[in-house]
Order: structure tokens, then C-alpha cells, then sequence
């Protein structure tokens, strides 16, 4: 009887371990599910005239499909509206994120810290849609038009919490005998921020820099209320751009320029996951 | 720079969150408030018409509050199987190991991958799949996007669950071992309830991401206005009804949207905000 049971809680202890196994290998599949069918589709379609030349009017595509060509033209408006954007997004959010994550690591018991540390929460969890229509109001409203700034605004408030996040949590996990040393050579704050606890935190800035990014440039939903989308190359900040995103969207709705959906979000994927792995790396590199 | 003006500057950087996210909710109070004066509050939480024909515009969030909630439950329960058993497997059987690494990577690069490809392999793969196994004559709905959902929150729940998992102390699960317990029981009697509220916690931050989740959800659900009768029925989110009609809309139907919107920010913050508080009182424990 007692062997019985025994064996029965064994063979129970095995099952929950092969079953955990086993739903943990099946999680992976999705992942190259998804990266085998972008590859598979997309990998033919990635050549320098897809990199290099603007979207093809419905038109055209048509025209090329009803020949039996492959469709001409690329996605390069969506690349220079992407970089672009982010560009000048990052340009606004990186200081600014450093300097507020500063304040958050230097004062964690103030009363005004703890608020914008809660209000940097509630920003990134905020779902982008919603940025995308608050965007909308700020911007394209008094403007009287969609626009890359509007755009670059979208970006700018999605990277601004994630930039804060990384540099506090960074700063706040450096030694403090670092700043102490700093301070006691005869450094003042600021100088001790500047030479001493930036120059030890850049790793972790500088990865968390990068996982923003690899975040946002795969946003669809803001930009389509802010930077709309243009079939041109264009570099005006005051008139509506592409993204690279907002292109895969656009190819996914129009049933001419369906064959051009896959190249798209290859080179999409490619840059995301590897600003991903980069990111992973560095920070592994710089834990050691 | 002296200590006062270094001070000072980072005073004034930090001013940015408060300045912002008033902004945001400024901007979606005004610009939702045509809609609430116009149907009421209540009336427009509770209403389920949306018919915009001129001269009797007649605009509700219930279908789309409904498809928000039954999307992110089923996504919800869809997670559950998986997301736990990584945890288990990253922080618990293979805890530090390079196979833990490398699974942690792999959900990494899934937490990774942007909504729209998400979406696209949704409707390309998922949805022939279930228009073949008979679930559903038109593949999208509710069921096809909550699946997909399902995929994308794993990461989020898994990740941090494991963060709690591994925390455990070893001397507690020890302690259980000596006893004579098994692996299974020490996971059921001492891992589970130790790490349970983080882990509950992480479960909750995963539905904040579900709610808000936008082009999956626009691509996969069917895009109709009405409130969906079962899982496999089509319907719209709150957040998919802002995606396919904010471009087009005008006047009360984009008070209207930005209404939804605002309904939308105010369910993921205080999700958010639970969430968050449970976390910190899970890691002080």
C-alpha cells in the first residue's frame, strides 16, 4: 500500500516535470513559426531597389501583376520616414530621459520623485493607441494636418518612460562608494553625475536606449493618426511621412501591393530583433 | 555647476512626467467630453448602438468595453498553460542553466516582435487554420484574436513570474525536501505559495498589455459593431474601433473614439496601478 503511494507521488513528480518541459519547448514554436513564414515569404523580395526606391502606386503594381512581373519599387519612403522620426524623437527623449531617470535615482525618497515615477508607469503602460490620438489633439490639430513631427512626438512620449526607466535602474544599481569616492576627491554633484556615475552607467543607458527603439519603430497604431503615410520620399517634418510600419499596413489593405507585405516586415523584423540581441549582449557584457 | 543649479536642472527635466501625462489626460478629457454631454456617461458606457447615419448619430462603448473584456480574459486563459510552465522551467527545474538561458531569450525575441507582424502571421497562418478545422466560417473573430493576444502576452507573464519563482529561499524548499517531499510537491506546497502573489501580480500586468493591444487585435477580430455573442463570433475592441475609424471620423463620432480612448486609459491604469502595487508588496515579502 505505502509502495503504491510512494510510486503514485513519484510518477506525479515526473509528469509535472515532463509537462512543464514540454509546454516550455511548445512556447518557442510560435517564434519560428513566425520568423520561418516572414523569412520563407519575405527573403526573395529583400534586394537594393526594395531598399532604395519608394512605394509603386496601386497603378503600377497592377500593372506589373497583370504582366506577370515582379511588383517595382521598394519601401524606401517608409526607412527615411522611420529614421527620420525616430531620429528626431530620440534626439529630445534621450537627454531628457537621462536627466529625469538622474533625478529619480538621486532623491528615491522625495515625495515629487515618487509621483513621477508613478506617472512614468502609468505612461508606459498606456497603450499606444491612446498616444496616438492624445498626439493627434496636441499636434495635428493645431497644425491643421498630419505631420513627422506629430509623428516624432508619438515616438518621443512611448521612448521618454523606458529611457528613464533603464537610467535609474542602472544608476541606482552602481556602487555608492562610486559616488562617494567622487564626492570626497573634491566633486560636486553634478560633476561627480558627469564624470563619474554617467561615464560607469552608459551599458545600461546605452541598452536601454536601445531596447526603446527596437520598441517604437514597430508602432503602427500612433503613427497612423500623426505621421499618416506618403508614397514618396520626402524629408519635410511639417508634412505627412511613412514609416516603414505604417507601409506594411498600408500593403496589408491594398490587394495590389499584397506581394510586397513580406519584404517589408522581413526588414522590419531584422532590425528589431537585432537592435534586440545587441541590446541583450551588451548588457550581458556589460553584468560581468 | 554648483549643487543648487544641478538641482535644479534635474527638477525641471523631471517636470516632463507630470507635464505630459497631464497633457494626455487633458487632451482626451476636453475632446471626450462632447460625447459624455451629449449620451451621458452612463448611457454611453452602457449603450450598444453605433450607427453613424446622418441627422441620428446614436454612438456606444458597450460592444467594444465587451470585446476588450473577452478578448483579454480568453487571451488570458490561453497564456496560462504556457506562461506558467516557463516559469516553472526558467526559474525553478533549470534555474540558471544555459537552457534557461536560452528559453529566456527566445520569449525575449517573442516580447520583441512588433503587433503588426503579430497580426499579419495571425491572418495569414491562424486564420486559414481555423477556417479548415471548421471553427468558424470567416475565420477572424474574437477566438482567432485572443489566440494570437495569448502569444504576445506569454513573454510579459512568464518573465516576471520566473523573477519570483527564483527568489524563493532555498532553505524553505530544503526544509521540504528533507521532509521527503518531491520536486511536484515542493512546487505545489512551497514555490506556488511563496512566489504566489508575485506571480498572481504578473498575471495582472499581462492583462494591462492584452487591453490596449492594437493592430493584432484590428487584424484579426472581424471589425463588426455589435456585441459579440459567443468566442467565435466577430466583433471590435476599444482599442480596434479607435484604429479603424479615428482616420475617418468627425465631430461626435470622434468625441465619440476619443471617449472609448479615455475609457480605455482609465481601465489600464488603474489595472496598471493594481498590478504594480501588488509587485512591490510581493518583492518586500
Amino acid at each position: 500500500m505505502d509502495k503504491l503511494k510512494i510510486r503514485n507521488r513519484l510518477a506525479k513528480d515526473k509528469a509535472l516535470k515532463w509537462g512543464v518541459c514540454l509546454l516550455a519547448a511548445l512556447t518557442a514554436i510560435p517564434l519560428f513559426a513566425i520568423l520561418g513564414e516572414v523569412f520563407w515569404r519575405g527573403y526573395d523580395q529583400l534586394s537594393w531597389s526594395f531598399l532604395t526606391e519608394p512605394t509603386p502606386t496601386a497603378y503600377k503594381a497592377m500593372k506589373a501583376i497583370e504582366a506577370g512581373e515582379p511588383i517595382p519599387g521598394g519601401i524606401a519612403n517608409g526607412i527615411i520616414g522611420t529614421m527620420l522620426m525616430l531620429g528626431m524623437a530620440a534626439v529630445v527623449a534621450v537627454p531628457i530621459g537621462i536627466l529625469c531617470g538622474a533625478f529619480l535615482a538621486e532623491n528615491p525618497k522625495n515625495r515629487f520623485a515618487q509621483t513621477v515615477s508613478y506617472l512614468t508607469d502609468l505612461l508606459q503602460g498606456t497603450p499606444s493607441v491612446i498616444i496616438g490620438i492624445v498626439v493627434y489633439i496636441w499636434v495635428v490639430v493645431p497644425m491643421k494636418g498630419y505631420s513627422a513631427i506629430a509623428g516624432s512626438v508619438a515616438l518621443f512620449v512611448m521612448m521618454l518612460p523606458l529611457i528613464i526607466r533603464s537610467t535609474e535602474e542602472t544608476l541606482k544599481i552602481l556602487p555608492a562608494s562610486l559616488k562617494e569616492a567622487g564626492l570626497a576627491l573634491g566633486g560636486n554633484r553634478a560633476r561627480v553625475m558627469l564624470k563619474v556615475q554617467l561615464p560607469a552607467a552608459f551599458g545600461g543607458i546605452f541598452t536601454g536606449i536601445l531596447l526603446a527603439i527596437s520598441r517604437v519603430i514597430g508602432e503602427t497604431a500612433p503613427l497612423m493618426f500623426t505621421a499618416l503615410g506618403c508614397s514618396f520620399i520626402r524629408f519635410a517634418v511639417d508634412k505627412p511621412i511613412s514609416a516603414v510600419p505604417l507601409l506594411i499596413w498600408e500593403f496589408f489593405n491594398d490587394p495590389n501591393l499584397q506581394e510586397l507585405i513580406w519584404g517589408a516586415s522581413l526588414f522590419l523584423l531584422l532590425f528589431v530583433l537585432t537592435l534586440n540581441l545587441t541590446a541583450k549582449y551588451l548588457a550581458k557584457r556589460w553584468n560581468q | 555647476m554648483n549643487d543648487k543649479l544641478y538641482n535644479i536642472l534635474l527638477f525641471v527635466a523631471a517636470l516632463i512626467m507630470p507635464v505630459v501625462c497631464g497633457g494626455v489626460v487633458y487632451a482626451l478629457v476636453t475632446d471626450a467630453y462632447e460625447a459624455f454631454e451629449h449620451f451621458g456617461f452612463f448611457k454611453f458606457l452602457t449603450s450598444s448602438e453605433w450607427s453613424y447615419t446622418e441627422g441620428s448619430e446614436q454612438y456606444g462603448a458597450l460592444p467594444f468595453i465587451t470585446g476588450t473584456l473577452m478578448t483579454t480574459l480568453l487571451a488570458l486563459i490561453f497564456c496560462i498553460p504556457f506562461s506558467l510552465p516557463v516559469a516553472l522551467f526558467v526559474g525553478e527545474y533549470f534555474k540558471g542553466t544555459r537552457i534557461a538561458a536560452i528559453l529566456s531569450t527566445v520569449t525575449d525575441l517573442l516580447a520583441g516582435i512588433p503587433s503588426i507582424i503579430y497580426g499579419l502571421w495571425g491572418f495569414y497562418t491562424l486564420r486559414p487554420l481555423i477556417m479548415a478545422l471548421n471553427i468558424s466560417p470567416q475565420g477572424s473573430g474574437i477566438l482567432t484574436a485572443s489566440l494570437v493576444l495569448a502569444i504576445m502576452i506569454v513573454p510579459y507573464a512568464a518573465s516576471l513570474s520566473a523573477e519570483f519563482i527564483k527568489m524563493v529561499p532555498n532553505d524553505l524548499k530544503e526544509g521540504a525536501y528533507s521532509l521527503g517531499a518531491t520536486r511536484a510537491e515542493v512546487i505545489r506546497k512551497v514555490v506556488f505559495p511563496v512566489a504566489g502573489s508575485g506571480i498572481f501580480s504578473s498575471y495582472i500586468l499581462a492583462i494591462g498589455r492584452a487591453l490596449g493591444e492594437t493592430m493584432t487585435v484590428t487584424m484579426l477580430i472581424g471589425n463588426t459593431n455589435n456585441i459579440p455573442d459567443s468566442i467565435t463570433s466577430t466583433g471590435n475592441s476599444m482599442a480596434s474601433i479607435i484604429a479603424n475609424q479615428f482616420g475617418e471620423a468627425d465631430d461626435l463620432r470622434l468625441s465619440s473614439l476619443i471617449a472609448i480612448g479615455l475609457i480605455l486609459f482609465m481601465i489600464t491604469a488603474f489595472i496598471n496601478m493594481i498590478g504594480k502595487i501588488m509587485i512591490k508588496r510581493a518583492r518586500i515579502a
